[in-house]
């Protein structure tokens, strides 16, 4: 589980992990760097991961963001996994719309809907 | 924040030439005043958003790539100008310039799952006016205030 210096508030529904950010801004690249870092080891950790990442407290990400998103989902696939993305505010689902990567991602207006859908 | 002019040739209006460390804080620092020069001129949220997301993916860029080679305290300067019709700004690096034609679309069937690459993109997105100049070492970029909605 998260440390006391972590980025992450990380809790476990069934066996779906949910990982939330503290930071509003997840823009700063040692943050996303240290937060890229955090997660890989929460999904190192599982077999078959079913991750839910929630933005439910973000106002703004940048594109290092999308980038340790995709290695995130990179490792999940790999580890023959699932994830999930909730709670995305409009402004920042339309970053994802404007790079396409609502087409590569599971996005879900909420945390709830987002758990359903794991198989 | 270092090198700030005292600004404002409009009343309510803004603007200041400054030499930019690759420090968080002064970094934040200016966006926050940019931030605030918007919410005073009464920009919508949404105009707040894109602002801040085309700045930070420019700084970076001219810190990250644009300074790849250069000293790691070498600063950029920033320049911006705000008033209630627009925010234009100019941020120019010390590197060695590069060609924007040669950044690939992130959004092709075989960069689409790339961990970088897609900050230039954002930029041109979200700002109605993206110029490089001086060989790719300075960036123009411009963002209108959205038409009110009727």
């Amino acid at each position: 589980m998260a440390g006391s210096d972590s980025r992450l508030r990380v809790k476990r529904q069934g066996n779906v992990t949910i990982v939330e950010f503290v930071d509003r801004n997840i823009l700063d690249e040692a943050n996303i760097q240290a937060i890229g870092e955090e997660i890989a080891t929460i999904v190192e950790e599982m077999q078959s991961p079913r991750l839910l990442i929630s933005f439910a407290n973000v106002d703004h990400l940048s594109s290092a963001a999308l980038g340790a998103l995709i290695t995130i989902n990179h490792k999940v696939r790999g580890r023959q996994g699932q994830l999930r993305l909730a709670d995305i505010d409009p402004q920042i689902y339309e970053v994802f719309t404007i790079t396409r990567l609502n087409m590569l991602f599971q996005i879900h207006p909420t945390t709830d809907d987002a758990i359903k859908s794991f198989t | 924040m270092a090198q700030t002019s005292p600004g404002s040739s409009a009343p309510s209006g803004d603007s200041a030439s400054i030499e930019l460390h690759n420090d968080r804080d002064a970094i934040e620092q200016l966006q926050q005043r940019i931030a605030d020069d918007l919410t005073r001129l009464n920009y919508p949220k949404a105009s707040l958003f894109a602002v801040r997301l085309a700045i930070h993916e420019a700084i970076t860029n001219a810190f990250v790539h644009g300074h790849k080679s250069v000293p790691a305290t070498t600063p950029v300067k920033f320049q911006f100008e705000v008033n209630e019709r627009q925010l234009s700004i100019c941020i120019e690096d010390r590197g060695p310039g590069f060609d924007p034609a040669s950044v690939p679309d992130p959004t092709l069937d075989d960069r689409v799952e790339a961990t970088s690459g897609r900050g230039l993109m954002l930029i041109r997105a979200y700002m109605a006016k993206v110029q490089y100049s001086k060989g790719g070492r300075c960036l123009e970029m411009q963002y209108l205030r959205p038409a009110a909605k009727a």
